[in-house]
């Protein structure tokens, strides 16, 4: 018997059916009888003194429950994070971002809540707030964080979080032919998932169950138990399948309040938060990059000097791994003899900034692509050649001391180049840019599987991970189906629930194919082991005379389903073979300044043409090819729909996705009427997605991580093609029609 | 906020619903909260977003724009709705091919309003394709598979 290959096949994703019918039920989607509804009081700036907070009037409108303030928490008020625990469960004399709310009412119906929260008074004093990078440096600014939550913490006098050096070689050994020395700036943006933040509670036997749609159960178990001070165990987590994560929401955020309305009151207690408060919880980190490159006339990297400064929130969130992970790797896929890169994760009056798909390396992709397509232009160097010339070797380790360059980069920058018929005449307002996007993956984590082979041969999958969107059921079921030989319809994967899935550190860093993919590899190689020892306890033979392989058990008396074994090997009282996988990859390694080596380096080439309408500044991205080295795609569809996705993504950071603030924190174009993203108006109007695929890759079949490719460096490509097309230098994001049309003027205006 | 009670009947998928709802609701809220039918989203509540996509009479509206209380009388045709006899619509068969639905949050709404755009004209082009989804927002892929998907379908009907 042959077992079909399921892999590098674009499996039908398993899900859509219910996607498409409106059948899956999302977190809000849930029905829960007598669930009490909670809306959230929030003053109207940045920073705030609390005063006082009169609840009379919200207390008389019939329905309401409670209207819960940090007063009534026991104190100090109990403060939560997954790095730091510096998040009160609620506001505590004073409002640290527009959004954070100051109490929470809790009412039988929405309408209740909501009438309700409109009547609590709240006297408030504005106080002078830190909202951007120049502002957090100064230090005659406010500090927003309270120096008692900084013991020994040498920087608790400033809003630096915390500071990094990286590097290797000095820069000052190295005199260059050539410098190129600017400041870039990437703007704040969110991350505008369809489906806003939902979470839900109810008090259990155990103790308390919270739904909501987190990428990271686990996270999400590990910051609710340490904030209610009991036990992991007593904490049960359940993800439905999000609509829309891309890293806002992976962090714990209104999980603990919700709890412990649920405790207190005893009933189950649910927060839909509209996509207007959504944007108040969750951004991409704001920054500055000060680049300063050296290159010898050839065009080859000398030196790479880089000052990251990030503006984190107003609490840590994840920010400071978003910082240093980013930072760490922003020299870029090139070999750098001489690095130098000093980061800050800046603390301010701002929404927490978490992680936004690319993890920060979007942002210092946007300064050094930018500074490659700049020297090349200076040296009379092909952009697509200057990249080339700069490109390790697979197996070179152009950081010292990590990962080697793990793919043929090459091939896939000479893929883009072709595929965007790079060297064909350029009609004029049309202008051409490539870059190159890399991210330091996973480091030290951890996946754990289990699968169930149960008494017909039909599998379950029992994972952590989430499925919000990239395709992760599809993945494990094609992987399953391959190894047990079973048809992926065969396969169902449950997910999401801490009560019955086994430990995973996070669905996030594009880990989940290589992480979870080989946890499940092993749980199946287990199970097979098992298949061998009890078909051969059945049939009297020695273990080495059985051979399992996928969907089969050879034996020396011929050759049986796997659903004949287990009945000839468990017998009438039936019983399934239950295989347990982990994957930690690397492991940790305190040596290393993220704490553990990349397990791949996730690789993608962007190219892109636009026009640029002259007199409007108007954009239009004619054609965009994203070239990703994969290692092997295990579902080409799903690996190039999340490369696609995640450059339309990067689309609107570059040309039009901005945060704005008033003065005293507001965020202005909140919501979707003013805060403008991609439309499928904005798509270019030709697409090509390149799959290189060596099977060079530590994950499944050779596989590598995908899923965020497509975002790292598009800035890059689509500034460098603007600025051609334009005839102009503008070096912040986003590429807004009105800025590029002012940078047309005044290049105009200096003309002699 | 206690809002006044209105006695409506509405048709949804060919189902008569009598509901006593406040004035206040939107056709979005009793949708989800007293038909029970969750197959409509709610993202932006403003209707910028599309994901809330249904038709009225046979035209797509955002349903979080409608008070419920106007449709008495008035036929609604939600995501469930466009099954019959236990058969996907070309379009959700169409968008399950092309890989057009990833986390899915968008996609009845689209669908729903990509099923009126084909009602009202069967052979788009690409163009008239993105003018008549220019208001639903996708965050998670890139378009152009819901192109496909939209001109798979069109295609399969004729």
């Amino acid at each position: 018997m042959t077992t079909p290959d399921w892999i590098g096949r674009s499996h039908e994703r398993i899900g859509a059916r219910d996607r498409v019918t409106g059948a899956l039920r999302y977190t809000a989607d849930l029905s829960f009888d007598d669930v009490l509804h909670v809306k959230l009081v929030q003053v109207g700036g940045a920073r705030s003194a609390i005063r006082k907070i009169d609840r009379g009037d919200a207390l008389k409108v019939p329905g309401v429950e409670c209207v819960l303030i940090a007063d009534d928490l026991p104190q100090p008020v109990a403060r939560f994070g997954p790095a730091f625990a510096d998040r009160p469960i609620l506001a505590t004399g004073e409002t640290k971002f527009f959004g954070e709310p100051v109490a929470a009412v809790v009412a039988k119906t929405k309408d209740a809540a909501e009438a309700a929260a409109a009547l609590v008074q709240v006297e408030a004093e504005p106080l002078p707030a830190v909202l951007s990078i120049e502002q957090a440096l100064d230090p005659a600014s406010a500090l927003v964080q309270d120096v008692s939550l900084r013991p020994k913490d040498p920087l608790a006098n400033s809003n630096v979080l915390r500071e990094w050096t990286f590097g290797w070689g000095n820069p000052s050994e190295a005199p260059p032919d050539l410098v190129i020395e600017h400041d870039y700036r990437f703007p704040m943006v969110t991350h505008f998932a369809i489906e806003p933040h939902v979470f839900i509670a109810a008090p259990d036997a155990n103790g308390v169950t919270i739904w909501t749609p987190t990428q990271h159960v686990f996270v999400l178990q590990r910051v609710v138990a340490a904030a209610l001070k009991w036990p992991i165990a007593k904490v049960r987590i359940v993800a439905p399948d999000p609509g829309g994560g891309f890293g806002g929401k992976g962090w714990p955020k209104f999980e603990p309040l919700l709890a412990v309305l649920a405790l207190r009151l005893g009933r189950s207690v649910r927060l839909v938060l509209t996509l207007e408060e959504t944007f108040q919880q969750a951004r991409r980190t704001s920054a500055r990059i000060h680049a300063k490159t050296g290159f010898d006339r050839e065009g080859r990297i000398v030196s790479q000097e880089l000052n990251t400064d990030f503006l984190i929130g107003a609490y840590a969130d994840i920010g400071v791994r978003v910082v240093s992970k980013a930072s760490y790797a922003a020299c870029g896929p090139y070999r750098t003899p001489h690095a130098k890169v000093t980061a800050r994760a800046l603390l301010s009056h701002t929404t927490p900034s978490t992680a936004f798909r690319g993890f920060g390396t979007p942002q210092a992709s946007w300064a050094v692509e930018s500074q490659l397509t700049e020297a090349a232009g200076l040296l009379g160097i092909d952009p697509v050649e200057i990249r080339r010339r700069n490109l390790p070797r697979k197996g070179e380790a152009f950081i010292p001391n990590d990962t080697p360059a793990d793919g043929d980069w090459a091939s896939a920058l000479a893929s883009a180049e072709r595929a965007l018929d790079w060297h064909s005449p350029l009609p004029k307002n049309r202008g051409r840019g490539i870059a190159l996007g890399l991210k330091s993956s996973s480091t030290a984590s951890a996946s754990q599987a289990i699968v169930r082979l149960h008494y017909d041969a039909s599998v379950s999958v029992l994972s952590g991970t989430s499925d919000m969107g990239q395709g992760a059921r599809t993945v494990l079921a094609q992987i399953a189906g391959k190894e047990l030989g079973a048809s992926p319809d065969r396969v169902v994967i449950t997910m999401g629930d801490t009560a019955i899935v086994p430990y995973d550190s996070s669905t996030s860093a594009s880990r989940s194919t290589v992480f979870m993919g080989n946890a499940v590899i092993k749980a199946c190689e287990q199970i097979r082991r098992q298949l061998q020892t009890i078909a051969a306890r059945a049939l009297g033979v020695d273990e080495s005379a059985i051979e399992v392989v996928p969907g089969e058990v050879r034996t020396p008396k011929g050759a049986m389903s796997y659903a004949e074994a287990m009945q000839v090997g468990l017998g009438p009282p039936r019983g399934e073979i239950i295989g347990v996988g982990e994957e930690r990859g690397g492991g940790y390694r305190p040596e290393h300044p993220l704490g553990g080596r990349p397990e791949f380096w996730e690789f993608m080439c962007t190219a892109v043409e636009v026009e640029v309408d002259p007199d409007t500044g108007m954009v239009d991205v004619t054609r965009l090819v994203l070239a990703s080295d994969v290692g092997k795609a295990l579902n080409p569809q799903q690996v190039e729909t999340q490369d696609e996705g995640a450059a339309t993504m990067g689309v609107g950071h570059s040309l039009m996705e901005e945060l704005i603030l008033d003065g005293s924190g507001r965020i202005v174009n909140l919501g979707a009427m003013d805060y403008r993203i991609p439309t499928i108006q904005d798509i270019p109007r030709e697409l090509h997605s390149v799959l290189i695929e060596n099977e060079d890759g530590p994950g499944p079949y050779g596989a590598k991580g995908a899923g965020e490719g497509g975002i790292l460096g598009i800035g890059g490509a689509i500034g460098a093609a603007v600025n051609q097309a334009a005839g102009v230098k503008i070096r912040d994001l986003p590429l807004t029609p009105e800025r590029i049309w002012r940078a047309i003027q005044s290049a105009r205006s200096e003309l002699p | 906020m206690s809002g006044e009670k209105i006695s409506v009947r509405i048709q949804v998928n060919e189902r008569p619903f009598d509901l006593e709802i406040p004035s206040h609701h939107t056709l979005l809220d009793v949708l989800r909260d007293d038909v029970r039918l969750t197959g409509t989203k709610e993202c932006c509540a403003e209707g910028e977003c599309g994901a809330c996509t249904v038709l009225v009479n046979g035209e797509a509206v955002c349903s979080c724009l409608v008070l419920a209380v106007e449709l008495d009388g008035q036929r609604v045709t939600t995501i469930e709705g466009l099954i019959s006899d236990g058969a996907l619509d070309p379009l959700q068969e169409a968008f399950v091919s092309t890989g057009a639905v990833q986390c899915g949050f968008c996609i009845p709404g689209m669908i729903v309003a990509a099923r009126q755009l084909l009602a009202s004209n069967p052979n788009p082009s690409r163009a008239e394709i993105q003018e008549g989804l220019a208001g639903n927002l996708c965050r998670c892929g890139g378009y152009s598979r819901i192109l496909d998907a939209v001109v798979l379908a069109a295609n399969s009907r004729r």
